[in-house]
């Protein structure tokens, strides 16, 4: 009984993580900037990794081996923060031009 | 589960080969470390469900946790690069 429902909330937070996941991709893959593929991917992947890290420990059980499982989003909450302020800076930096809606032809920009 | 966890790790591997799509044909360079730095992240996910299919998930944790070393390292080094470089041509 209790190994069934420990199964079924693991599953729902890897399946949230799972949608996370998705929605970075989704981000990567259509918005049309830089700035903006960093803006997906720095918060989606962050939040979908301490979601299914998160059903796994449910999955498996409170002992010693959660707390390593706890190191990686412990570690990632650090990494990536860090990874996405160094590649924004080096865009700054390079003097990336960040993009602009265009005025559709015959209209005048307000 | 184990089905379940399996049919998980392989969509996570259909959205690695979106990303590896803006990292090939990304407009720029940063873009490409952006996409590189996702498949990273993926790849840990991926290689602790390949422990719990498998059952032997407290060595492939270590191997995980190395991992995602490694990718912050290589991201960070990248960025470094461009940020000495001053242009992304």
């Amino acid at each position: 009984m209790f190994h069934t429902l420990q199964v079924i909330v693991g599953g729902c937070f890897v399946v949230a993580g799972l949608f996370f996941f998705t929605t970075a991709t989704l981000g990567l893959l259509r918005f049309p900037d830089f700035y903006c593929r960093l803006h997906a991917t720095g918060k989606g992947d962050t939040l979908g990794t301490l979601l299914m890290i998160a059903g796994f420990i449910i999955y498996e059980g409170f002992h010693l081996l959660s707390l390593k499982f706890v190191l990686i989003p412990l570690f990632l909450f650090l990494a990536s923060p860090t990874v996405t302020h160094s590649i924004g800076r080096a865009g700054v930096t390079c003097e990336v031009e960040p993009w602009e809606k265009r005025e559709k032809e015959g209209e005048e920009a307000a | 589960m184990r089905v379940f966890l399996t049919l998980v790790s392989f969509y996570l591997c259909v959205l690695v080969f979106i990303n590896l799509y803006r990292a090939i044909y990304g407009p720029d360079i940063l873009t490409r470390i952006i996409a590189i730095n996702a498949i990273g992240t993926k790849t840990v996910m991926i290689l602790i469900l390949i422990g719990f299919i498998y059952e032997r998930v407290e060595m492939f944790i270590d191997i995980a946790i190395v991992y995602a070393l490694l990718s912050f390292i290589a991201t960070i080094v990248a960025a470094k690069y461009f940020l000495t470089r001053r242009s992304i041509e």
